[in-house]
């Protein structure tokens, strides 16, 4: 396998918030096209911080991030704990919104449009508004959204902790089926070990007060990962090492 | 979903269920006009029975037949009031639709200007009346600036806090796709505020009303007549209170009439996704 080119590169960025509170400590990190990054940890922990950073919501105190190529609208994704869809719009008129903040109407991006729906599974609710879809579903749009554009990065922060399990792993093998299929890059935020270890190529195992990084573990497992992965000896081994580094991360901060 | 050749019978709770929902159907339109029509008995015969002068309580029909025997003077006064309601209303969603978004568009706007909507709200218009009638020449546009006085301030207070009231991911997701100012408006904070305006519209609507007649009784038309209000006005210094009653009739009937269309309007924009418009099973 060809060594992957670097897509961004964060070096020692901290963040901290009026009244000396400091969400994040130095954290350095460097994300390579069609990585699929985990960062995990207790609350507190920056992990969202960090998204926020990336994203440009918010910008470091300390240290840079600096993309290996200039960033473009619509260059990044992001999915967030809730489905955030616009109530009063469609299912496709959510998945059109990055294209229509670009100025494109939706005759001139109706296949890019039906084509993520289609990814996500949802092309026959094109028409259907949020209300009338279930959680997982609306999950799936907001999927679908973060991606219509092929974004080089998708962020997504606990997007699956207010599903119910059942729900939770097939959106996690969905989505691990997607990144196959289009080969973007991800950043996951989750505070479930075996999530991360499922979906991810790389786990930053984060610790709190002041959020920073523990450690990284290498998952070196290769995709396609399927059901049977996850009752693999290996599986459970990677959920070890990862649970006793998240145990140490909280084992200082407490 | 297994596909089921007969269906099932309904159990007993169920069946119930449905008799009540029907039973709901009818009694929501019956029960009223059932009440319409004893009050309107009841008041007939109080009238005949204990023979009441029309001039101190005219019975119903009496009304009625006033009604259309003074259409050509109670007819144009409808309208006038019709008019100034709706010129006030309209001037309201433009003021009040208006001045939310400049509010949201600059916070330091709002802090400048917020208190004095609050001002003119809690300030009784029957006080300023007189006032306006000496700077304002027209009594019909004192009257429309009455009426508006009144019912901007609930379609400005109802649609800022809708304005403000998107999704703060959503907010985040404009930014990061480099939404301009002009798209976050327009895509997001327009359609979310949505509801709420229509909140503030349906009570603005009977305020508008309520401002038009209020100010006509304090303006005083000078011997003009507009709307309803100095119809009454009129009825009641000669004691022709068969008069009184039919122009409160249409003024009621106007009412009524503002509330329902703006129910309707609200009831088509937001029926496919506010669950204010939403029916529930069970």
């Amino acid at each position: 396998m060809p060594p992957r080119r670097p897509l961004l590169t964060l070096s020692g960025v901290g963040k901290t918030f009026a009244g000396d509170v400091v969400a994040l400590r130095g954290m350095s990190l460097e994300v390579r096209e069609g990585d699929f990054i985990s960062l995990l940890g207790p609350s507190g922990c920056g992990k969202s911080t960090a998204l926020r950073l990336i994203a440009g919501l918010s910008h470091p105190t300390a240290g840079s991030i600096r993309w290996a190529e200039a960033r473009e609208r619509g260059d990044i994704g992001v999915v967030f704990q809730e489905p955030t869809l616009m109530p009063w719009a469609t299912v496709a008129e959510n998945a059109w919104l990055p294209f229509r903040l670009r100025g494109q109407s939706y005759s001139a991006v109706k296949d890019e449009v039906r084509e993520a729906l289609r990814l996500v599974g949802l092309d026959a609710f094109a028409g259907a508004y949020p209300r009338e879809l279930s959680g997982g579903m609306k999950m799936r749009v907001s999927i679908a959204r973060a991606l219509v554009t092929r974004p080089k990065l998708i962020l997504m922060d606990e997007p699956f902790a207010a599903l119910d399990e059942i729900t939770r792993f097939r959106l996690n093998n969905d989505l691990l089926s997607l990144k196959a299929k289009i080969g973007c890059t991800v950043i996951f935020v989750t505070h479930s070990v075996f999530e991360s270890v499922f979906l991810s190529d790389r786990i930053v195992v984060m610790a709190a007060r002041p959020g920073r990084v523990e450690r990284e573990v290498a998952v070196g497992e290769p995709y396609p990962r399927d059901e049977a992965f996850r009752t693999s000896p290996e599986y459970a081994a990677l959920c070890r090492e990862a649970s006793a580094a998240l145990h140490a991360a909280m084992g200082e901060a407490a | 979903m297994t596909a089921i050749e007969a269906p099932a019978p309904l159990d007993a709770e169920e069946e119930a269920r449905l008799r009540a929902a029907r039973r709901d159907r009818i009694a929501k339109w019956a029960l009223p006009v059932i009440v319409m029509a004893l009050t309107l008995v009841l008041w007939d015969r109080i009238v005949v029975w204990n023979d009441i002068a029309h001039y101190i309580l005219p019975a119903p029909s009496r009304v009625a037949e006033t009604l259309v025997a003074d259409w050509a003077i109670l007819g144009p006064a409808a309208w006038a009031t019709i008019q100034i309601t709706g010129l006030a209303l309209l001037a309201a969603v433009v003021g009040g639709v208006g001045l939310a978004v400049f509010f949201t568009q600059s916070r330091l706007f709002e802090l400048s200007f917020y208190p004095y909507a609050v001002i003119l709200q809690v300030t009784p218009i029957i006080a300023i009346a007189p006032l306006l009638r000496i700077y304002i020449d027209s009594v019909y546009g004192v009257l429309i600036l009455c009426a508006w006085i009144v019912a901007f301030f609930p379609i400005l207070s109802n649609t800022t806090l809708g304005l403000n009231s998107a999704d703060h991911n959503l907010r985040d997701l404009f930014r990061i796709y480099g939404a301009t100012r002009w798209q976050k408006l327009r895509y997001l904070q327009l359609p979310a505020a949505l509801p709420y305006f229509l909140g503030g519209l349906r009570i603005a609507g009977g305020l508008s009303l309520i401002g038009a007649v209020v100010a006509e009784f304090v303006v005083g038309t000078a011997g003009q007549s507009y709307g309803l209000a100095s119809r009454i006005l009129e009825a009641s210094y000669r004691l022709n209170i068969p008069r009184l009653y039919a122009a409160l009739l249409l003024i009621s009937a106007i009412g009524v009439v503002i509330f329902a269309a703006l129910s309707l309007l609200s009831h088509l924009l937001l029926r496919k996704w506010h669950e204010s418009a939403l029916k529930r099973e069970t």
